[in-house]
C-alpha cells in the first residue's frame, strides 16, 4: 500500500484522488504504524521548510522515514516542499532536512537577482519540463507541461542524480531520482495526464 | 527563458450546493453538482478553473468551505476561489484547502488594506483580484460589487491601477453587460487595460468560445475566461459540459 504522509500541510485529498482515478490504493496518515507497513511512501506539502520538518518532528516520523527508505529502500516521492524537505538542508530555514539525497534548497529570487532577471517569485503556472528518462514515462506529447508555485529550488550534490529540468531565467532541477528516493517540485496531483504519469511511474516503479 | 501558455478558464458559480449560470449576472439557472462538472472538466485537461460563490459575499455567510474543501480534493487542476473573502484568516484558510489562489473583489473596494496585506503575506500569485464593471445610464462603466448588485464610484481603470500598485498578481476584468449572453468578449474595452497595465489580465464576459479564444491570442490576450460557452450549447442553450479552446 502507498501511503500518503500527512504532516498537517495541504489538503493531500486530491493526490489521493489521483491515484484512485488511476486504480491505485492510497491512503492518507500520519500514523507510525501505518507508515511502518507502507511499500511506499508520499510526502507532500506546501508551505514553508522549518515548518515541515518540525511537524515531521512532532508527529515523530523523521528517524521512521530515514530507516525506511535508507535501510529498508522503501521507495519514496516528495512532492513540492515534501521533496525539499528529502534533502540536507535550505536557504528558506535553520532545521535540517531528511537528508536522504545529498543537496540544498535555494532561493529562487536570490539566483535571479544575481542573474539579473526579473521574474516575478514564486515561479507559478504551466511549465516545460525534460525528463532525462522520457520513453519511460510515456507522456502523450513532449515537451511534458507541468504546474509549479515554488520559490525555492533544489540544488544536489550529484548531478548524476537530476531526474528532471525545467526554466525559469535559468536551467534548474526540477526533480530527481536516487535509487528510492524521487522528488518532484511540480505538482503533478494538479497536472492532468502528465501529473497522473509520473503517479503511475512510482507506483510501478520496483 | 520560460514557457509561457495562454490559459482558457472555465469559471463556474457556486450557490450553496449547487452550480448555477447566469446571464448579466442574473437568471442563475441550475446546471448541476460541482463535483460532477468538475470530473467532466478533469477529463478534459482544463488549464485551470475558477469558482465563485456568489452567494458568500451578498448573504454575509462566508464561502462554503467543506464544499470548497471537497472540490480542491477532485480537482487535477490549479484552482482559484473567490466569494466573500474579507479576512487574512479566511484566505489562509482557504490556501490550505489546496486553492492555488484567491480572488477578492467587494472586500477589496472597501477594504484596500487587505489587498496590500494579504500580498504581503501570502504573495502576489496567490492573490487575484476581480473587476466587475457596468455602463450606467450615463454611459459610464462604473465598478459593480456584491455579485453584481452594488454600484460603486470606482472608475474601472482608475481602479485596476491601483489594485496593480497594490501587489496583485493578476486580474480577472470581467464586463456585467456580456455576462453570460455569449455575444463576445469585450474587447474594446479591454484593451485599454492591456495598455495600461503590466500584470496578468484576464478578459471575461460573453465568450462565444473558440472564436473569442482565437481572437484574444492574435491580440495578445493570455488569460480567457469562460462560462455560458463551457455550459450551455445550442440554440436553446441546454446544459452540457464543454471545452473546446
Amino acid at each position: 500500500m502507498i501511503t500518503i504522509i500527512d504532516c498537517g500541510l495541504g489538503n493531500l485529498s486530491s493526490i489521493k484522488n489521483m491515484f484512485s482515478y488511476l486504480g491505485i490504493a492510497s491512503i492518507v496518515s500520519s500514523d507510525k504504524k501505518e507508515i511502518q507497513k507502507a511499500s511506499k511512501l508520499v510526502l507532500p506539502g506546501v508551505g514553508s521548510f522549518d515548518t515541515g520538518m518540525k511537524n515531521l518532528k512532532e508527529l515523530d516520523l523523521i528517524s521512521l522515514i530515514q530507516e525506511k527508505v535508507l535501510m529498508e529502500k522503501t521507495p519514496i516521492l516528495g512532492i513540492c516542499l515534501g521533496a525539499q524537505l528529502l534533502l540536507d538542508r535550505s536557504d528558506e530555514g535553520i532545521e535540517k532536512g531528511l537528508a536522504l539525497i545529498g543537496g540544498n534548497v535555494i532561493s529562487f529570487s536570490e539566483t535571479l537577482k544575481k542573474e539579473k532577471f526579473n521574474l516575478p517569485i514564486p515561479n507559478m503556472g504551466w511549465r516545460d519540463v525534460e525528463f532525462k528518462d522520457e520513453e519511460d514515462l510515456k507522456f502523450k506529447s513532449i515537451p511534458s507541461k507541468f504546474y509549479f508555485v515554488h520559490s525555492f529550488y533544489f540544488e544536489l550534490e550529484d548531478k548524476n542524480y537530476l531526474w528532471n529540468t525545467s526554466n525559469y531565467g535559468f536551467k534548474f532541477c526540477s526533480g530527481f531520482k536516487k535509487d528510492n528516493v524521487f522528488g518532484v517540485q511540480f505538482h503533478p496531483e494538479k497536472s492532468h495526464q502528465y501529473g497522473m504519469q509520473i503517479l503511475k511511474y512510482f507506483a510501478n516503479y520496483v | 527563458m520560460y514557457s509561457f501558455y495562454p490559459r482558457v478558464i472555465p469559471v463556474l458559480l457556486l450557490k450553496q450546493e449547487g452550480l448555477y449560470k447566469g446571464k448579466n449576472f442574473k437568471e442563475h439557472r441550475y446546471l448541476g453538482d460541482p463535483i460532477n462538472a468538475l470530473k467532466i472538466f478533469n477529463e478534459k485537461e482544463v488549464d485551470e478553473l475558477v469558482f465563485f460563490d456568489i452567494e458568500a459575499s451578498k448573504s454575509k455567510t462566508g464561502p462554503n468551505l467543506d464544499m470548497l474543501n471537497e472540490i480542491a480534493g477532485e480537482c487535477f487542476m490549479p484552482l482559484a476561489f473567490g466569494g466573500g473573502i474579507n479576512s487574512i484568516e479566511l484566505i489562509r484558510e482557504i490556501l490550505s484547502l489546496g486553492v492555488e489562489k484567491v480572488i477578492l473583489n467587494s472586500a477589496a473596494v472597501h477594504n484596500k488594506g487587505l489587498v496590500s496585506e494579504a500580498v504581503r503575506y501570502f504573495g502576489s500569485s496567490t492573490i487575484t483580484c476581480a473587476i466587475d464593471y457596468k455602463t450606467d445610464f450615463l454611459g459610464r462603466k462604473r465598478v459593480y460589487t456584491h455579485s453584481g448588485t452594488k454600484k460603486t464610484n470606482l472608475e474601472p481603470l482608475a481602479w485596476s491601477k491601483e489594485l496593480q500598485t497594490m501587489g496583485v498578481g493578476e486580474l480577472i476584468i470581467n464586463s456585467i453587460d456580456a455576462e453570460g449572453t455569449k455575444k463576445g468578449y469585450d474587447f474594446t474595452y479591454f484593451k485599454v487595460f492591456q495598455q495600461n497595465l503590466n500584470i496578468p489580465l484576464v478578459i471575461s464576459g460573453g465568450s462565444q468560445g473558440k472564436v473569442d479564444f482565437d481572437r484574444c491570442l492574435k491580440q495578445g490576450i493570455n488569460g480567457m475566461a469562460g462560462g455560458a460557452c463551457f455550459v450551455f450549447q445550442g440554440k436553446h442553450d441546454a446544459v452540457l459540459i464543454t471545452y473546446e479552446k
